[in-house]
């Protein structure tokens, strides 16, 4: 009896120390950033968060400066067009499977949604580099610029290598994530209230509408949220259609400017970095922010997946 | 029960491959008993990879390795005394060298910038200066037709199109090469932009690694960026003649940029102890010679006892791979066909005066 209680609460030691470790990893890279970062937060306190300066050269006219916020507009912008494409296409997409499509279809397509997510980000970024930068390009910027150029959304020399290719691109990353997770959630609403809502003679697209995706409006919220963390997150495919300006220049003030994200200016820029510089630090400060911003994209989302766990729970009961 | 049956044949058959076939590798390559390691610079990784090998090749018990991590890395590395030697496109500062007391700067080859650019039905050899290279990439010059191009090259026809820049979205040591030259040039560059691996570029698009820059220059028409020579050349670029001090226009050449080497290196170079931080070989004063030329060095410390786990024999192995990196019939002989410049013969004399002076506990270590 003993012994077999001992190896129980070992294994149960154990595995509280592994569930303890996913902690204690996000606990120490937060200290270490923090660490990292603390002499560019001393000296540029605020500014670094709010200033749009980026000069790591100190010359007679410009002192050795960091404020990254361009960055952050950067990733906000390139990640609201993200949404503004990708959550119509992939709440598209679940209604279609779960609703309308027949079974013989349903399979293979959600296969196909759910394969776009195991394709690597670098091969986006080479396809966003190769292919959509020349298509966007020609029937999208030349003509809007021809034509609109006069609105300050679609100002500057167009050349595809800008926010709006940063947007697509992870408008088309996003997809696997919010529609599979949307997917579940219309789901998960529960049979008898669409038979109700049939029965009072609503249409199709009235029950989709007032009753479908009111009932799972929450859980649609936090599948959008979950999509927003992996395009705020998303480093490499960006990086490669975004265009890298720096400084007040990429302030992403239209569609077709360069602009930078704060994981591009961390990837572009962390190896060449002297060790010891401020210059590294303020790429460190960087990261922390990026970390702040998506620890509070992903607390909001699992609230909201929570809320809609909830429901469904209930309502099978 | 069959499944079980099939995975354990399976993997049975997988074990017992990769055994045998660690065997065979293990005895078909004789044992490797010295390791030595390098780490820092892209820029000159591809020769030095070739170089490697080459090495290994004729002195089998000798394996180098070297990791492309950036000469920041690098540095870093050998600050901490992680590495052997590192590779960095820029000599160190004074708070490096107080770091990594009594390191060596042994160049072992040239890095020449390019000034690439896409104008449809223009061809290489667009004329420009030091001056208006500064005005363009700090947004003063916006036009290709602007008069401070087309004054210089008047028998030009230049469209009426904004200019694009493409800069480097990677800390690198194009960029400080590059930005050094244009702070050279151009009194109002250096007054507000300046020297660095990474500077705040007030406009353009950036791109990352010499192949980004490059790839963006050849897929875009009206713009211009900045390109390693060897990049310029494996993809067939429009280059621009930069004015030299002579006041000829000169295009990247091999040729044009090992005579600038050779002048610049014929006035002095420091000892390889010293501090290189005021070595240039920015506008050599050869009629003939390429304005925009820059070393990449090895970095190794003098005395190698202070590396922690160094021998003798590894100190020895390490001092004959570096004579032999910098002969001209040794590392230096793959330098051509890779498109980087050999080092002339007045940087080889400097570098095997350097490699000589490296001592392992105070004694001299033989180089072949």
């Amino acid at each position: 009896m003993s012994p077999r209680l001992s190896g129980d609460n070992l294994f149960k030691i154990l595995a509280a120390l592994l569930a303890a470790s996913a902690a204690v990893i996000l606990i120490a890279t937060g200290y270490e950033l923090f660490v990292g970062s603390s002499p560019v937060l001393q000296r540029f306190g605020l500014y670094f968060f709010t200033g749009t300066k980026w000069n790591p050269v100190e010359t007679r006219v410009n002192p050795e400066i960091y404020g990254a916020l361009p960055y952050l507009l950067g990733t906000l912008v390139t990640s609201a067009i993200a949404l503004l494409i990708g959550v119509p296409l992939s709440l598209g997409i679940a209604i279609f499977l779960v609703e309308m499509a027949p079974r013989t279809l349903r399979v293979p397509v959600s296969y196909l949604v759910d394969l776009l997510a195991a394709v690597p980000s670098v091969i986006y970024g080479l396809w966003g580099y190769f292919v959509l930068r020349f298509f966007i390009l020609d029937y999208i910027e030349i003509p809007l610029s021809r034509y609109l150029g006069w609105l300050p959304v679609f100002s500057g020399t167009p050349q595809g290598l800008d926010v709006l290719n940063g947007g697509i691109i992870l408008a088309i990353m996003i997809i696997p994530t919010v529609s599979s997770v949307s997917r579940e959630v219309i789901q998960a609403v529960p049979i008898s209230i669409r038979e109700g809502a049939y029965s009072i003679g609503a249409t199709k697209w009235e029950v989709i509408r007032n009753w479908v995706l009111s009932y799972g409006r929450s859980g649609i919220f936090g599948a959008v949220i979950l999509g927003l963390g992996r395009a705020v997150g998303e480093t490499m495919a960006v990086t490669m259609v975004i265009g890298n300006a720096i400084g007040p220049s990429a302030i992403p003030t239209s569609l077709f400017k360069p602009s930078q994200t704060m994981a591009s200016l961390i990837a572009n820029n962390f190896l060449e970095a002297t060790p010891g510089t401020l210059e590294l630090s303020a790429y460190i400060g960087v990261g922390l922010f990026l970390l702040l911003l998506s620890l509070s994209i992903n607390v909001i989302a699992q609230v909201m997946v929570t809320r809609i766990l909830k429901v469904k729970g209930g309502a099978v009961e | 029960m069959k499944y079980k049956i099939v995975i354990a044949i399976v993997a049975i058959v997988v074990i017992v491959a990769g055994v045998v076939g660690y065997v065979y590798l293990a005895s078909s390559s004789p044992p490797t008993t010295i390791t030595l390691i390098g780490s820092g610079a892209t820029f000159p990784y591809p020769l030095l990879s070739v170089m490697i090998s080459h090495y290994h090749e004729q002195n089998t018990t000798v394996q180098i390795t070297y990791d492309s991590k950036g000469s920041g890395g690098g540095i870093s590395d050998l600050e901490s005394k992680l590495v052997d030697f590192a590779a960095s496109d820029a000599p160190l500062g004074a708070t490096d060298m107080a770091k990594a007391p009594g390191t060596l700067h042994i160049p072992e080859t040239i890095g020449a910038v390019t000034i690439a650019y896409n104008l449809p039905g223009i061809p290489t050899g667009l004329h420009l200066t030091g001056k208006v290279i500064a005005d363009i990439f700090a947004g003063n010059v916006t036009m290709w037709n602007d008069s401070e191009i087309q004054n210089l090259n008047s028998n030009v026809t230049l469209p009426a199109k904004s200019i694009i820049t493409v800069h480097r979205s990677d800390g690198s040591g194009t960029t400080f090469i590059f930005t050094g030259y244009l702070s050279v040039s151009s009194p109002a560059w250096n007054e507000t932009i300046g020297q660095g691996k990474t500077v705040g570029w007030p406009m353009g698009l950036g791109a990352a690694g010499n192949t980004g820059v490059a790839q963006d220059v050849n897929n875009t028409q009206y713009t211009i960026g900045y390109v390693e020579l060897a990049y310029t050349l494996q993809n067939g670029m429009t280059v621009a003649a930069v004015q030299n001090p002579t006041g000829n226009w000169i295009l990247p050449s091999l040729n044009t940029i090992q005579l600038a080497v050779q002048t610049a290196a014929s006035s002095g170079l420091p000892a390889g102890n010293q501090s290189w931080t005021n070595v240039s070989l920015l506008n050599a004063n050869d009629p003939q010679a390429y304005p925009i030329v820059s070393f990449t060095y090895l970095l190794v410390y003098q005395e190698l006892s202070v590396i922690p786990g160094m021998t003798q024999t590894r100190a020895t192995a390490l001092v004959q791979f570096l004579w032999w990196v910098v002969q001209p019939n040794g590392g230096q002989q793959y330098s051509s066909s890779l498109e980087y410049v050999p080092l002339p013969a007045n940087v080889v004399q400097i570098d095997e005066a350097s490699i000589q002076s490296i001592t392992f506990n105070g004694q001299h270590l033989p180089t072949s």
